[in-house]
């Protein structure tokens, strides 16, 4: 995996609370064996219409969000299902970074195994990045930081060990494959079933 | 006593029974730098979330470590029409045919134990675990689907991941956790009749939001939760994802035993004496505390209903659409601010999912459609969960009872709770649903979901409307 420190881009802002898994990726695309190509059909529902015809009020078809980085989202976005094609679409269509003020477990926890950075931020700042979709951000990941073009900024937390994943460029799968010596003792110490 | 459980108990304190079952999971410690290292006793897999997992593993040179802590099957893009009882791939489109073709493959190479399309095993893969006595208490399930929390009703750790993390447990049979919060969850009271557990799970969503549960692990306690059959319980803790939580489980008891004894991977003879001594430790110790508690009377409670694009926008089915309702659901639902839910007009009323397509379910619904006939106009599927469902409800004759009222009797599968496998409605339709997402499509582009008990959708297929389904169980009485 690439490491990745800083993100410096653009907003695109999505405000409504309780974003589901179901609108980032409709479950018809889920039909694919890849995990490539799942950009296409980001926001299908809301990038479409019902003949395929992108939807000019739709945020995603802006000019304005060409080329950004960061989605600015509503409270608790991407709850529902454990769909790792969420991620996987945000990512192929660009998107590297998720600002909210609460994000889902399930998603929260996929997005930082493919190099999307979850960022949670107080209500405050949240409701001042809602308010001007476009601007410029810098999400620093190494000290934990978003800052604004006016200086303003928010402390979010990563999980430590994510962190040093993403950070470094690492797969956690190389640090569980490591622990197999405690696995196999843990397996053969257990003296009752489950 | 282990080593670990020695470790643990030093560690001194009354456990609640999440705490018990994640102790005895931990192979490696968290600390502030590394999270848990967290062992999963049963693996449960699909067609549509495990294929980049197990190319992932090849990529890697990975052998799949634990096969036989895996068990797969087809769920989610098999086709349920009543024709297609021998179902053949070259009748399938080509993108679900081909993930049904790789996950044979992948299981046939790794080792895994897949009940396949024709296996008269298969079925939903949150009703065949159960089902089968494969999911049992005191386990960590995990599977690549958020609604593996309805394993947790047999006192089982068990969580939805994606499918990196699918990986993870192919390759190494553990995940990297952080140790979730406690919510305890208090249903106080006896659930009226014609009032089920789905009414009651709803109800909680309502109160706590569909992030409420959002970094917790929800234990159901309470007299109405006690009460409660597997069936049950199951629709509770299959719900737990909607608040958000990251689990739900129920403490085994003698309800859980008897579900259980027999079940073809249930432990047998001397290991089922001494499963059942374990099985008993399995329950909060006295004093134990969570780190956030909800309690709710549920004696006094209505069925309930969804009028909106979440679960948490729910009512009463005798209730009104609030006059705060968010301008985005009421548009998308068609519905107006203070209207009344019960009369709605109805198009589609699906019963199944993993939410409520098992045989209690079957029976509320057959109760209710016994000598009825569903509305002109309306559609109504009845999927049941699993092929051994399904057989067992033909042989109490279930079947008959949907058929006469005008209802199709599908093969299983997850059919329209998610709308994969051709089977769902159309747009601007309304459809009255035992399963557990009201989200903008999820039962096909502009289809507008009403959530509901068995009961209510049946009741609501007989008048063609929303309906209450206490009034038809009155009628009964009076024609007794």
């Amino acid at each position: 995996m690439e490491a990745i420190e800083i993100i410096r881009s653009r907003t695109v802002v999505l405000a409504q609370a309780n974003v589901d898994t179901d609108q980032i990726i409709p479950a018809r695309f889920l039909t694919t064996t890849s995990r490539d190509g799942l950009g296409a059909h980001l926001f299908a529902d809301h990038r479409f219409d019902a003949h395929g015809q992108p939807r000019a009020d739709f945020v995603f078809n802006t000019a304005e969000a060409a080329g950004c980085q960061v989605l600015v989202a509503g409270h608790n976005f991407a709850c529902g299902s454990s769909r790792e094609h969420a991620p996987w679409a945000l990512l192929d269509f660009g998107v590297r970074a998720v600002i909210s003020t609460g994000i889902a477990d399930i998603f929260r926890t996929n997005a930082l195994r493919n190099g999307l950075l979850p960022v949670v931020v107080d209500d405050d700042f949240h409701k001042k990045l809602l308010a001007s979709p476009g601007t410029e951000v810098e999400i620093d990941l190494r000290r934990g930081t978003v800052t604004l073009p006016d200086g303003a900024h928010a402390e979010f937390e990563i999980e430590p060990f994510a962190r040093f994943c993403l950070l470094e460029g690492v797969d956690p799968l190389g640090y569980l494959l490591s622990k197999e010596p405690e696995i196999r003792h843990y397996e053969g110490e257990r003296a009752w079933r489950p | 006593m282990t080593a670990t459980d020695q470790r643990q108990s030093e560690t001194g304190g009354p456990r609640t029974l999440f705490d018990k079952i994640w102790d005895r999971h931990v192979v490696v410690p968290e600390t502030n730098m590394v999270p848990a290292v967290l062992y999963v006793d049963l693996h449960l897999i699909h067609e549509v979330t495990s294929p980049q997992a197990f190319d992932l593993l090849r990529q890697r040179q990975l052998p799949v470590r634990c096969p036989e802590r895996c068990l797969a099957t087809v769920d989610h893009s098999v086709p349920t029409s009543p024709a297609s009882w021998q179902i053949r791939l070259a009748d399938m489109d080509v993108a679900p045919r081909n993930q049904i073709r790789k996950l044979d493959a992948n299981c046939g190479r790794s080792g895994i134990r897949l009940l396949g399309i024709n296996h008269s095993r298969r079925g939903i893969v949150h009703v065949i675990g159960p089902e089968l006595g494969a999911t049992q208490p005191g386990m960590t399930v995990v599977c690549g689907d958020s609604h593996t929390t309805t394993h947790g009703a047999f006192g089982a750790l068990a969580f939805g991941i994606g499918t990196t993390e699918v990986a993870h447990v192919l390759a190494t049979q553990c995940l990297l956790q952080r140790r979730p919060k406690t919510l305890a969850v208090e249903m106080r009271g006896r659930l009226p009749e014609g009032v089920t557990a789905k009414d009651a799970v709803l109800a909680m969503i309502g109160r706590i939001g569909v992030d409420g549960g959002t970094g917790h692990v929800i234990e159901f306690r309470g007299e109405a939760v006690r009460a409660m059959s597997m069936d049950a319980r199951m629709t509770l803790c299959n719900m737990a994802i909607e608040a958000g939580a990251r689990a739900g489980m129920v403490a085994p008891d003698e309800v859980t035993f008897d579900y259980l004894a027999g079940r073809p991977m249930a432990p047998k003879g001397e290991e089922w004496e001494a499963a059942i001594e374990r099985w008993r430790h399995l329950k909060g110790d006295p004093g134990a505390t969570f780190d956030a508690q909800v309690s709710m009377d549920v004696s006094d409670l209505a069925p309930q209903v969804t009028w909106g694009t979440d679960p948490g926008m729910v009512a009463p089915v005798t209730g009104r659409v609030p006059e705060s309702a968010g301008q985005a659901a009421l548009e998308y639902m068609g519905f107006a601010p203070g209207e009344p839910i019960e009369g709605r007009r109805v198009d589609v009323v699906f019963i199944g999912s993993c939410t409520n397509s098992r045989l209690s379910d079957l029976r509320q619904a057959a109760s209710i459609l016994t000598g009825r006939k569903v509305a002109k106009g309306v559609r109504a599927l009845v999927v049941p969960g699993s092929q051994e469902t399904k057989r067992r409800a033909e042989s109490e004759g279930l079947d008959r009872v949907f058929l006469e009222a005008g209802a199709e009797w599908h093969e299983s599968g997850c059919s329209m709770c998610i709308a994969m496998n051709g089977d769902r409605a159309g747009g601007g339709q309304t459809v009255v649903s035992t399963s557990n997402r009201n989200f903008e499509g999820r039962q096909g582009s502009g289809a507008r979901t009403i959530l509901a008990s068995p009961l209510t959708a049946a009741a609501s297929a007989v008048a063609g409307a929303v309906a209450d389904p206490r009034s038809f169980l009155d009628q009964k009485r009076r024609i007794a």
